[in-house]
């Protein structure tokens, strides 16, 4: 019997189990992912909304002004990486300025700090590439944009070495109330907790309808990016929005804290949960509107594109807290944006109120810091060279685009919680995530995952499931 | 810090060539760097004959052809270092590199010979829609899987894009017991040679579709099918011709682009066409004692001219120590193209310095049939070519004659015009 089962690995329940375990709890969570970070989570625009744009007085506008508040602290003390690059809200039409005022006052009320209102001059001077059709702009220096893998990641390491357990591969299919406990069947047998968590992201309404009568819908609202090379760093300072006006809805062109430039997203409800294809409609979309507000953006360096769901629900907010008609289970649905930004207060809030409902003690040996795996890149050349003599491995480069060695992606496989599969390696230290995307550096680090957990080089997937990279031997079927 | 008279960026075929011919031409003070665990580059996974006819006249493997000029290297005992990848290149020539027993270390050079080759294109550069599951792999890398590791990338193949590359692995896969479906060539044209088209696909019946363009990938973890679609004049989709390919692998071979981010670590100034680094006759960039060759400089169909390149970037560049002999950049003429050529290599040819005989190589930009190709000099036509056919899969070459050079002292304009014939 668990006290606590965390349904869902992404940013959300990942930040519940952290401060969660600041508790002396048995913990529990459940991903159906063979990692965690690998649905919304993962493909999404990587910013820390400063918190002018919720509606005032809603969760979400307080959720996000107080997780962008934690976010920096939190970055120092689990090492992950988080740049304050602030964020421009661009007004492309005279028409459009009591609505930009609107936005800032909203801001206000909010309670962002050091926003203001600037005029073109100084819009150009902050963004030399900005249109020649923006007239203002709201600044907003609390803006910052994150790494969504290495937040989560770094989250979900702290709550594994904290004491929370992590089951992977592990799908909930049922949950039903027994004896005043809760128990959750999955494809790898029944779980039972005294309490439950939903932050199952877009299916959090089917978990949650396992248990309430009142019922929540989530719609997927899809949103497709376009990557580009970090060659572009610097085309964009701070992170880009265009304000929605006459000229309709934008879509935001961002820094990333890699040095890439980041452009998107589009919005679109479907039905298909699982639907995270991108469409030649969308990315058309992306390149048609990304122009309103940035000129010369260097499209022709586009590495990748993706498609992300945004766990959307009709009231538009995050629904938070214990459900009524279901004690001891909470919910942490509707986390669409800003739901990075304030997963780190969702995640304090709702793990204080598991805790005060289930009478959890603090821990006295709560390990609040975590260090990340080591960047040898931002080493100087003595250290570099003292860490080689050490560790031979950090002086071969396996991904060439990125700069990543051997070393950096065995630290990756062999820590708590450690990469299974390619994506998961990318994700932690960037093997593959460069220009070639991957199509050099694949084949050895299948090579390096296969010896360093023991497996044929056949089993490694790209990002669990079937997604085996290699179906076979050359010949073996003639 | 280390010294050496010439650093190679590179020990594929070109750099190879260009050691083995910086040596002949007496330089002794010679340095390889090599990401890869072995020297030869691209060729070792190679494995199909057809390279050496120009060199050797004779038919080799990649690995074979590979072994002739490492072998010279091993003779020459010209010094290598493997598995080591450099990780910049300062203008005044210090190339910093690191492995795992030197750790991060710097060199000075005399002179640096790029020679990193080139890189394939990926799906992100084509905005493919579709999911992102397994089993999308570029041609190269299948190639690599296939023939260095000996696994099967897949069964049920479709192939994106006509290069060489995926007319080879349309080949190489059904010889080891894939199915290859389809290949699909966006281009009303392919971009591989005549001779690939026939021995690796036409002999084994595999469909070539011009004009045509993967408009969704299926699958969820791994690839279950992809769309193919008709493409118009401007290679939009044309509706309606959209065809559904059952599969679990989808080769993409659409492209390869010049490696040349340490390159711009040195401030080399780079061709936005070739994406290679714009060089003068004597093969060198527009920054003193820093010269390219290969697949790094442009794209090549064919090994043995990589080879006779890189050989002239070798000697070259042991001139450049030798005679500490610095450009005149001013004297530099730009070779103009019209009527079909994109670009040229060398770009730039400094009369008062042409050798003897000067290849001059392109590539034009469309399928063109029945055509002159003409070189004039300050408008007077010094050199006539008939080619019957040339597309932009075929690499074009003519060879300038000091002689042509001779009867015009004040040389103002250099150009290549393609002319119907």
């Amino acid at each position: 019997m668990y006290d606590v089962v965390i349904v869902g690995a992404g940013v959300t329940g990942c930040a519940v189990a952290r401060y969660l375990s600041r508790y002396e709890v048995k913990a529990l969570v459940l991903e159906r992912g063979d990692d965690v970070c690998v649905g919304t989570s993962k493909a999404n625009s990587a910013i820390v909304h400063a918190g002018y744009d919720a509606e005032n007085g809603s969760l979400m506008a307080k959720y996000n002004v107080e997780g962008s508040r934690m976010m920096e602290p939190l970055s120092k003390e689990l090492d992950f990486a988080y740049d304050r690059c602030g964020s421009l809200v661009v007004c492309l039409s005279e028409k459009d300025l009591p609505r930009l005022w609107a936005l800032y006052e909203n801001g206000v009320k909010n309670g962002v700090e050091d926003l203001r209102v600037i005029g073109r001059a100084e819009l150009l001077d902050m963004e030399p590439n900005i249109s020649p059709d923006a007239v203002a702009a709201l600044w907003a220096p609390t803006g910052a944009i994150v790494c969504p893998f290495g937040l989560t990641i770094a989250l979900a390491e702290n709550a594994a070495v904290n004491g929370t357990e992590f089951r992977l591969n592990t799908e909930v299919t049922g949950i039903r109330r027994e004896n005043g406990y809760y128990v959750a069947e999955t494809n790898q047998g029944p779980v039972e907790a005294r309490a439950v968590v939903n932050a199952a992201g877009v299916y959090a309404d089917e978990i949650h309808n396992m248990v309430s009568e009142k019922k929540i819908r989530i719609t997927p609202r899809k949103g497709e990016y376009l990557l580009l090379d970090h060659a572009t760093e610097g085309y964009v300072k701070h992170t880009v929005f265009q304000l929605p006006g006459v000229l309709g809805k934008g879509v935001l062109v961002s820094p990333t804290v890699h040095g890439n430039t980041l452009v998107g997203p589009t919005a679109l409800d479907i039905e298909d949960k699982e639907a995270v294809n991108t469409t030649a409609d969308g990315l058309q979309d992306v390149i048609a509107k990304s122009g309103l507000a940035l000129r010369d953006i260097p499209l022709r360096q586009v590495i990748t594109s993706f498609a992300g769901l945004r766990a959307h629900e009709a009231s538009h907010e995050f629904i938070l807290g214990e459900v009524s008609d279901a004690p001891g289970f909470f919910d942490c649905a509707g986390i669409e944006s800003p739901g990075l930004s304030s997963a780190p207060a969702i995640g304090l809030h709702m793990s204080d109120l598991v805790a005060e409902k289930l009478g959890l003690a603090m821990k006295q040996d709560f390990k609040a810091e975590r260090k990340g795996i080591l960047d040898a890149k931002k080493l100087s050349a003595e250290e570099r060279n003292e860490l080689i003599r050490k560790e031979p491995a950090y002086g071969q480069i396996i991904c060439r685009c990125e700069s990543v060695s051997e070393g950096e992606i065995i630290d990756a496989i062999r820590r708590p919680l450690g990469a299974r599969n390619l994506d998961a390696v990318k994700r932690r230290v960037r093997a593959g995530m460069g220009r070639c995307q991957a199509g050099f550096c694949s084949p050895r680090v299948i090579e390096i995952l296969a010896r360093e957990l023991g497996i044929p080089e056949s089993e490694i997937t790209k990002n669990g499931g079937d997604s085996k990279y290699i179906v076979g031997t050359a010949k073996d079927r003639i | 810090m280390e010294k050496y008279n010439i650093v190679i960026i590179g020990g594929g075929p070109a750099g190879l060539a260009a050691a083995s011919a910086a040596y002949d031409e007496g330089e002794r003070s010679i340095l390889i760097l090599e990401r890869d665990k072995e020297l030869g580059g691209i060729l070792n996974q190679c494995i199909h004959n057809g390279f050496g006819l120009h060199t050797f006249k004779e038919e080799l493997t990649g690995p074979e052809y590979a072994k002739r000029f490492s072998d010279q290297v091993a003779e020459k005992k010209i010094e290598y270092r493997l598995n080591t990848m450099v990780m910049d290149i300062s203008p005044d020539r210090m190339v910093t590199a690191m492995n795992r027993t030197d750790g991060l270390f710097t060199v000075q050079a005399g002179a640096v010979i790029l020679a990193m080759g080139c890189r394939e294109r990926s799906r992100g550069a084509l905005n493919i829609p579709g999911y992102r599951p397994a089993g999308i792999y570029s041609a190269g890398t299948a190639q690599r899987l296939v023939n260095i590791e000996g696994y099967m990338p897949g069964r049920e193949v479709v192939i994106l894009g006509s290069g060489d590359i995926g007319l080879i692995m349309a080949r190489r896969m059904t010889l080891e017991g894939a199915k290859v479906k389809v290949v699909a060539e966006l281009m009303p044209y392919s971009g591989g040679l005549k001779r690939n088209i026939v021995q690796c696909l036409d002999d084994y019946g595999i469909p070539l579709k011009l004009s045509h363009t993967v408009v969704d990938i299926q699958g969820k973890d791994r690839v279950t099918g992809v769309t193919i679609a008709e493409v118009d004049s401007s290679n939009k989709p044309v509706p309606g011709t959209e065809e559904f390919y059952s599969c679990d692998t989808l080769l993409l071979s659409v492209g390869l682009l010049p490696e040349n981010e340490l390159s711009k670590t040195a401030g080399v100034a780079l061709s936005r066409i070739t994406n290679g680094p714009t060089v003068n006759e004597q093969l060198e960039t527009s920054v003193d004692g820093i010269f390219a060759c290969g697949n790094v400089l442009h794209v090549h169909d064919l090994v043995d001219y990589v080879s006779e390149e890189a050989a002239m970037a070798g000697r070259n560049a042991a001139r450049f120590v030798r005679e500490g002999r610095i450009s005149d950049r001013s004297r530099e003429l730009p070779i103009h193209v019209e009527g079909g050529p994109r670009y040229t290599v060398p770009c730039t040819i400094d009369p008062a310095r042409i050798p003897e005989q000067l290849t001059v190589r392109f590539r034009v930009g469309s399928v063109m049939k029945n055509r002159y190709v003409s070189v004039y000099l300050d408008g007077e036509r010094v050199l006539r070519r008939r080619r019957q056919i040339m597309a932009p899969g075929e690499m074009e070459e003519l060879v300038f004659k000091k002689s042509m050079f001779e009867a015009h002292p004040d040389l103002q304009n250099i150009t290549i015009r393609v002319e119907e014939a």
